[in-house]
C-alpha cells in the first residue's frame, strides 16, 4: 500500500540524505519526493509517497524519522484527511487535426496544451491521483512521448 | 581566537578532561593549542582504539567520551567505535578534521565524506562550515551525545576552520526545536502498568543497558523486592541489578541461563526496563513468551513494539519512571508459588562446567571473581570469552562490566579497559579477552605502557576463534573452517612492549598467577593456555524458542 508522509525538517544541508538513508537501509524505495521552504525559510517541507510491504516496518521507519535531530514533524495521510495534487508534464504525438479533439479533453479533464511544435504538443495537468490517472488514460490514444511528474504534494485541511 | 583554541576552550565548558586520539594533517591546529591546554590527551596507537577508549572511558564514568582524529584515514579508523557506541547507546563526541572547506568534495589528500560515512552510525553529526558555528555545535553535540537515549555525535572541522579568527561566545543553553526527548512516563500509562503488575502472578522483570545509563539501579533494586519478582538482564544490563541478589536470574538469551529462560517464558507478565527485545535476546520471536503481557519501559519510542508487541508502553527515563511506579504500586503481588517454580529451575538447570582437572576458561573467570573480591572492572573481547565473562563473573554494581554488546565488536575489550582505567585510576580493571580479540588492537599494549595505564589482560588461549568453532562444531558438522588461529608468544610480545607477561598452563598455577598481575605495577598479560574445545553452555541454536537450550555438563 502506498503512504503519504510529510515531514518538516530543518532546512539545512545533509537533511535530505539522512531521511533518504533510512527508507534505503531497510530497502524501501521512495516513489516521489517534493521538498521546498515553507514561509519560515529555515524549514523545509517534504512529501514522501512510500510503497510500504510491512506497515510496522514503516511504523518504524516514522519513528525512526521522528528521531533525526533535524526532523521537527512527520505527519503520516494515510487515514488522516488532506489534500493532494501533483503536476505532470506530457510531451504527446499532435496532428494539427486532432486540436479539436484536445481540447475537448480538456473541457472534461484537468490539464491544457502549454505549446506545440511540429508533431509534439506539451501538455501540463495539476491534479490529484485520480484526475492525473484518468487525465493520462485519455492521452494514451495520442502517443505519450515523454512523462514527468513532480510527485505528490500534500497538505492538511 | 582561533578556531581551534575555540574548540578546545568549548570543550573544557563541557567538562572534557580528556581526550583519546591521534594526530595528522588536519587536525595540526588543534593539536598546536592542545600543546597549550590543560586537557589530557592521551595518544593511542591506532584510531579505533582511540574510539573504544573514548567508549570505554563513557561507560566506565558516565561521562562523555571524547576522541580526536585526523581527516580521510584518521576518521575512518574511528568509524568501528562509533559504530560500536551507537549500537549501546554510549555518549561519545568524536571531533574529525577535515580537508579545507574549500577543498571538499576534490578529492584532496586525506579526504573523505565523513559526515556522510558516518550519518547512519551516529545519533547526529556534524560538518562545521563557519568558524562562528563553532561553540554553538560542540553544545549542541555534548548536548544530544548524553541526553535521550545517549549516542555517539561527531563533528567534522576543516582544517581552515581550525585556523580562522572567531569570538568566543559561550550559548547560554541549548535549544533544539526538533529534539525534545521524552523524558517522564505518562502518568496514565504508569497507573495501567501498576494495576498490571498488582494482578499479576508470574512477574519477570528484564533489565537493559538504560537502567545502567539512566542510573536507575536503586529504583530497580527498590521494585525487584517490592513486587517479589525474579529478575533477569541483558548482557548491557550486567550490573544494574546484583547478581548476588536471591531475585537475581542472571542474563537471558542465546547463553542466558536456562532458569532465567524458563522464567522468561513461562511469566505472566514481563516488565522490560531500558532494554530492546534484541533477537540474541527473544531467539524465536513467534514463540517468546507466551503467555505474558509486557510492560516496556524506554526512553526510545522507537524501540517499543519494534520486535516484540508491547501491552503497555511507557516512553521515558528508567529511573524517573521507576520513582512514579514505585508510589503507584500499593499492593504487593503474591509471588510465593511462582518464586517457588524459579527456585526450582535454579536447582535443577544450574550454570555448570565440567572440571576434568583441565585448565576451564570458566574456573579462570571463577578465580579472578575471587581474587579481585568483584571489585574489579571487567571489560571483555567478543566471543567466548565474553560470555564466560558475563556468566561467570559476579557483577554487583552498574558500570562494572563493559562489552560490546549491540556491534559485537572483536577488539573492544583493551582500548575500551584502557579508558576505564583512566576514568576510573583507582579501580583494578582486567579485559578478559580471547587470543583472536586481543590481536586485533593489541597495539594499544603500547598506549597503557607509555601512559602507565595498568591494566591486567586476561587471555583465555584455546587456539581458535571459539566462538566460531563452536557453531562449526555444533552446526556445521563439525567442519573447522579457518578458525584455528596462531598467536605469538604473549609473554615476550608483553615484555618487548614493556608489560609484564605471564604463561599459565595449570589449573594450579591460576590464582598464583592472577595474584602476581594484581601486586606487579604494570600492564599485565596472563596468557592462560585453556582447554581448546571448551563451549559455551548453555546454548539457544539461532531461531530457536529461547527455552529450548542445549544443555550445560557435557
Amino acid at each position: 500500500m502506498k503512504h503519504t508522509i510529510s515531514l518538516l525538517v530543518e532546512n539545512k544541508f545533509g537533511v535530505l540524505a539522512r531521511i533518504a538513508g533510512l527508507f534505503s537501509a531497510r530497502g524501501y524505495n521512495i516513489a516521489s519526493l517534493a521538498v521546498s521552504e515553507t514561509l519560515d525559510p529555515t524549514v523545509s517541507y517534504m512529501t514522501i509517497v512510500v510503497e510500504a510491504k510491512d506497515e510496522k516496518i514503516l511504523e518504524q521507519v516514522k519513528k525512526q524519522l521522528n528521531k533525526l535531530i533535524d526532523v521537527i514533524t512527520v505527519t503520516d495521510y494515510t487515514k488522516k484527511e488532506h489534500v493532494d495534487r501533483e503536476l505532470i508534464l506530457a510531451k504527446i504525438n499532435f496532428a494539427a487535426k486532432d486540436k479539436n479533439k484536445l481540447a475537448n479533453i480538456f473541457h472534461k479533464y484537468v490539464g491544457k496544451v502549454i505549446q506545440h511544435k511540429g508533431d509534439i504538443a506539451i501538455i501540463e495537468a495539476v491534479g490529484d491521483s485520480t484526475q492525473i490517472k484518468a487525465l493520462l488514460e485519455v492521452l494514451d490514444k495520442f502517443g505519450v512521448r515523454e512523462l514527468i511528474r513532480t510527485g505528490k504534494l500534500a497538505i492538511s485541511n | 581566537m582561533k578556531g581551534s583554541e575555540i574548540l578546545l576552550e568549548a570543550l573544557k565548558r563541557e567538562g572534557v578532561e580528556v581526550m583519546f586520539g591521534y594526530p595528522g594533517g588536519q587536525v595540526l591546529p588543534i593539536f598546536d593549542s592542545l600543546y597549550d591546554s590543560d586537557i589530557k590527551f592521551i595518544l593511542t596507537r591506532h584510531e579505533q582504539g582511540a574510539a573504544h577508549a573514548a567508549d570505554g572511558y563513557a561507560r566506565a564514568t558516565g561521562k562523555v567520551g571524547v576522541c580526536l582524529a585526523t581527516s580521510g584515514p584518521g576518521a575512518t579508523n574511528l568509524v568501528t567505535g562509533i559504530a560500536n557506541a551507537y549500537m549501546d547507546s554510549i555518549p561519545m563526541v568524536a571531533i574529525t578534521g577535515q580537508v579545507k572547506s574549500f577543498l571538499i568534495g576534490n578529492d584532496a589528500f586525506q579526504e573523505a565524506d565523513v559526515t556522510g560515512i558516518t550519518r547512519p552510525i551516529t545519533k547526529h553529526n556534524y560538518l562545521v562550515k563557519d568558524v562562528k558555528d563553532l561553540t554553538r555545535t560542540i553544545r549542541e553535540a555534548f548536548y544530544i551525545a548524553s541526553t535521550g537515549r545517549p549516542g555517539p555525535v561527531l563533528i567534522d572541522i576543516p582544517s581552515d576552520i581550525q585556523l580562522m579568527d572567531g569570538e568566543f561566545i559561550w550559548p547560554k543553553n541549548v535549544e533544539i526545536r526538533s529534539y525534545n526527548p521524552t523524558l517522564f512516563g505518562h502518568p496514565g500509562q504508569i497507573k495501567k502498568a501498576a494495576r498490571l503488575i498488582t494482578a499479576a502472578k508470574k512477574p519477570i522483570i528484564y533489565a537493559g543497558g538504560g537502567v545502567i545509563s539512566s542510573g536507575a539501579h536503586k529504583e530497580l533494586k527498590m521494585l525487584a523486592e517490592k513486587i517479589n519478582a525474579p529478575l533477569t538482564w541483558t548482557l548491557m544490563g550486567i550490573g544494574g541489578f546484583p547478581s548476588t541478589h536471591e531475585l537475581a536470574l542472571g542474563m537471558l538469551g542465546m547463553h542466558g541461563t536456562a532458569y532465567a529462560n524458563h522464567a522468561i517464558m513461562e511469566s505472566d507478565l514481563i516488565i522490560a526496563v531500558g532494554a530492546r527485545f534484541d533477537d540474541r535476546v527473544t531467539g524465536r520471536l513467534d514463540a517468546f513468551a507466551p503467555y505474558a503481557k509486557i510492560i516496556h519501559i524506554d526512553v526510545d519510542p522507537s524501540s517499543i513494539s519494534k520486535n516484540v508487541n508491547v501491552h503497555i508502553p511507557i516512553v521515558g527515563d528508567a529511573k524517573n519512571i521507576l520513582i512514579e511506579l514505585l508510589k503507584e504500586i500499593k499492593k504487593t503481588p503474591n509471588t510465593g508459588d511462582w518464586l517457588k517454580t524459579v527456585e526450582g529451575w535454579k536447582k535443577k538447570y544450574p550454570l555448570s562446567y565440567k572440571d576434568d582437572g583441565k585448565l576451564k576458561p570458566q574456573f579462570v573467570i571463577e578465580q579472578l571473581y575471587e581474587v579481585t573480591e568483584g571489585e574489579a572492572i571487567i571489560t571483555t573481547e567478543v566471543g567466548q570469552n565474553q560470555m564466560w565473562a558475563a556468566q561467570w563473573y559476579k557483577y554487583t554494581a552498574p558500570r562494572t562490566f563493559i562489552s560490546s554488546g549491540g556491534l559485537g565488536t572483536m577488539g573492544f575489550g583493551l582500548p575500551a579497559a584502557m579508558g576505564v582505567k583512566v576514568g576510573c585510576p583507582e579501580r583494578v580493571v582486567f579485559d578478559i579477552a580471547g587470543d583472536g580479540s586481543i590481536q586485533m588492537n593489541i597495539q594499544e599494549l603500547m598506549t597503557c605502557v607509555a601512559n602507565k595505564i595498568n591494566v591486567k589482560v586476561a587471555i583465555l588461549n584455546n587456539g581458535y576463534l571459539g566462538m566460531v568453532r563452536q557453531w562449526q562444531e555444533l552446526f556445521y558438522k563439525h567442519r573447522y573452517s579457518q578458525v584455528g588461529i596462531s598467536s605469538p608468544d604473549f609473554v615476550k610480545l608483553a615484555e618487548s612492549y614493556g608489560a609484564a607477561g605471564i604463561c599459565v598452563t595449570k589449573k594450579e598455577e591460576v590464582r598464583p598467577a592472577l595474584e602476581k598481575a594484581m601486586s606487579i605495577d604494570n600492564t599485565v598479560l596472563i596468557d592462560f593456555r585453556v582447554e581448546p574445545e571448551e563451549n559455551v553452555f548453555p546454548m539457544v541454536p539461532a531461531g530457536q524458542a529461547i527455552n529450548q537450550f542445549i544443555g550445560g555438563l557435557a
